[in-house]
């Protein structure tokens, strides 16, 4: 029987090009711009829409129920025709991304701290998971490069980093942060004004934030920065063409074993067939493994190079419990970029801890009036009945909270499969994904849940309680095409590129080889820069 | 499959609504079952209308018939009981009913609020005392300081 990529029905079949990006996200802007400079053909295929400034909820007095809607950070909620459905039943954490140009720097809270250097080597130094062929020192210039770019609010010299400058001032502390920083120093513990992709200031063509709050579903003011403000703009100046409502089926091959293009559907519905000399997969960790395993032939009967296995395993999605409590005076609520500072005090290995590797203490502000009200009545904090407006009165505004980013090592068994039933709006089978929480892990969880409990206790907060993980919280999506020097190891090379096919660049997080304890979009842009400034080193000779 | 509520269960809703999040003369404050909100309630469904149709259905049921059919004490009893445990479904026409409570005009002035969204004026952040940095900034290297040799070889 023939498989999808060997039918030959006829199809109309589009200009080759010489670069072609699947995904407009994080990774796939930023080596999009970087290529440019090459003077190839590029082209940016993105299932999702432009979404203008206009559309973001801030506009709306409904701006709080949206993220309940067409702007909730899981697809499967957010159900947009542009989404696909992710089964998502057999996993602890749901997905989190958004589908549109930009991806999930759409959806994110721009917090933007960087891996730390012990981060690629775990394996040396705490004897666990593998050390990436890659080290901070390497991607340092890329990190730089990537602040220029999407424009960071910082301070320099945070012992808990190796020295370097933001772009801009940091963003205020408010009463929140300054209540939460005055109780970290009482407990002799670290804290630092966390590096936030936000112009705390007129940046690049970018109005200042004016504290809309409410950063994660979209900044109508255009301050937090997401690369469809970012980076698209200066590619597509530089003549690289990105075709949205563009949704990639499968990548082809060739009688050679080399990738040879993509089939994908137009925003008519119409399959076509794109040819590329280079293919660059920029699909996030759950999209990217989905492409490749559907992109089946009697050359590669698993997946597109999937020599090795390990496509769509050792899927890494950050657990991420919040501990929140309330104290008597009004603080910052939601008024402002929702987080302010990071602690590092529990960062690096202790193993009288009882686990090994660490995590990043998030501190955050509160919520808005309708966020509070359904968070708190989903706690139970909030009674129903002629008290609810008493109590309401004592919530609003007055939450602190604290987030603990946890490091998840790659298992196996914590993975992104084909669902055999569940397919997209264009007939693709859609992923599913299957991830629990490991024992290390767990423990670091209640390590960071009982300290973060102290910090508020510290800051003067009652009702202290803990979310251990809930949906609206990532999964980020890591891992699932790892990169490394050894074949049976990886899914592709130091550089980004497969194994298997010398033509194929996987850039997104996919190529995570273990997760850090921090929110990944910093790093997985430089390591985007990075791998296209390899790609550019080695333009003459590039399928050696 | 039908794509608004029936009468009776519009009925039913705006009785449970007014149960849970009732009026009151002391905070200044409509209830639920206003007019103004219920009719927003019911616009906003979305796809929230298939869990909202099933906690009414089990609302029903254990009133065995017309929950707005029942007096005043057992309505408060039932309705009240139920949101504790009705499930994810009690949950979600929770959220529904809060939702749209908590962005009416006249809900946002009693909470001291000017019902506006957050675009274009924004809201005013104090800076904070940067000056509690000062029993950080002291502190020693704190990060593992590995490869960074190798690399200045590079």
């Amino acid at each position: 029987m023939m498989t999808p990529a060997e039918t030959t029905k006829p199809r109309p079949t589009d200009e080759i090009v010489d670069v072609l990006i699947i995904g407009s996200g994080a990774s796939g802007a930023a080596a999009a711009w970087s290529l440019a400079d090459t003077r190839m053909r590029i082209l940016c295929l993105e299932q999702g829409d432009w979404i203008a400034p206009t559309d973001f909820p801030t506009n709306g007095r409904d701006w709080e129920a949206r993220r309940y809607t067409d702007f909730a950070i899981t697809p499967n909620r957010r159900g947009r025709e542009t989404d696909y459905p992710v089964n998502d039943d057999a996993s602890v954490m749901k997905v989190a991304n958004f589908n549109g140009v930009g991806g999930g720097t759409v959806l994110y809270t721009a917090h933007f701290p960087r891996m730390h250097p012990s981060d690629f080597r775990v394996r040396t130094l705490d004897g666990v998971a593998d050390d990436w062929p890659v080290d901070y020192w390497t991607l340092e210039r890329f990190f730089a490069e990537n602040d220029r770019m999407m424009g960071v609010a910082g301070l320099a010299g945070d012992p808990a980093y190796p020295a370097h400058q933001p772009t801009m001032p940091p963003v205020p502390l408010g009463k929140s942060g300054a209540r939460m920083a005055a109780a970290t120093n009482r407990l002799g513990w670290h804290w630092w004004p966390s590096d936030i992709a936000v112009a705390t200031r007129e940046y690049d063509g970018r109005a200042p934030c004016i504290n809309l709050g409410n950063c994660t579903p979209g900044c109508a003011q255009g301050a937090k920065a997401s690369v469809d403000i970012t980076y698209w703009p200066q590619a597509l100046r530089a003549g690289v063409e990105l075709r949205s409502r563009c949704r990639v089926r499968e990548i082809t091959t060739n009688a050679q074993g080399m990738a040879s293009g993509v089939v994908y559907y137009d925003p008519t519905g119409r399959e076509r067939f794109q040819p590329a000399e280079v293919v660059i997969l920029a699909a996030n960790g759950v999209g990217t493994p989905r492409l490749l395993l559907n992109s089946v032939s009697s050359r590669f009967p698993t997946g597109l190079a999937n020599s090795s296995g390990l496509v769509g395993k050792n899927l890494m999605m950050h657990p991420w419990p919040q501990v929140r409590g309330y104290v008597e005076e009004e603080v910052d609520g939601d008024r402002a970029p929702q987080t302010v500072m990071w602690g590092k005090e529990f960062y690096e290995t202790d193993k009288a801890r009882g686990f090994v590797r660490g995590y990043t203490l998030q501190y955050s502000r509160g919520t808005g009036p309708v966020n509070e009200a359904v968070m708190s009545m989903e706690a139970g904090r909030l009674p129903w009945g002629v008290d609810h407006h008493r109590v309401y009165r004592t919530l609003l505004y007055r939450r602190l909270q604290v987030g603990i980013a946890c490091e998840d090592l790659p298992e196996e068994r914590n993975r992104v499969t084909l669902d055999p039933l569940l397919k997209d709006s264009h007939g693709i089978p859609a992923p599913k994904i299957s991830y629990t929480i490991s024992e290390n892990t767990a423990a670091m969880m209640e390590h960071g849940i009982a300290r973060a409990t102290e910090i508020l206790e510290a800051a003067g907060a009652k009702n202290i309680y803990t979310s251990r993980t809930t949906l609206n919280y990532p999964g980020h999506l890591l891992g699932t095409a790892r990169m490394g020097t050894d074949p049976a190891r990886s899914v592709v090379n130091e550089w980004g590129r497969s194994h298997d096919v010398k033509n194929l660049f996987i850039i997104d997080g996919s190529i995570w080889v273990t997760s850090g304890g921090v929110n990944p979009t910093s790093t997985i842009q430089a390591l985007a820069l990075y791998i296209a400034d390899s790609m550019k080193q080695r333009l003459a000779n590039l399928f050696d | 499959m039908q794509l608004e509520l029936t009468e009776g269960e519009v009925r039913d809703f705006r009785r449970l609504a007014g149960i849970i999040l009732p009026a009151s003369s002391e905070y200044d404050t409509p209830g639920a079952a206003d007019p103004a909100i219920f009719d927003d309630i019911l616009r906003s469904l979305g796809q929230d209308l298939d869990a909202v149709r099933r906690a009414l259905a089990s609302l029903a049921a254990r009133a065995g018939g017309a929950f707005a059919g029942l007096d005043d004490a057992a309505a408060e009893v039932m309705g009240l009981g139920f949101m504790e445990t009705g499930g994810a479904d009690a949950m979600t026409l929770g959220r529904s009913v809060l939702q749209c409570y908590y962005r009416d005009d006249r809900v946002m002035r009693a909470l001291g609020l000017t019902p506006r969204p957050p675009y274009p004026l924004g809201h005013t952040l104090e800076d904070g005392d940067f000056g509690l940095l000062d029993a950080v900034r002291g502190r020693p290297r704190m990060w593992r300081d590995v490869d960074r040799a190798e690399a200045q070889r590079r």
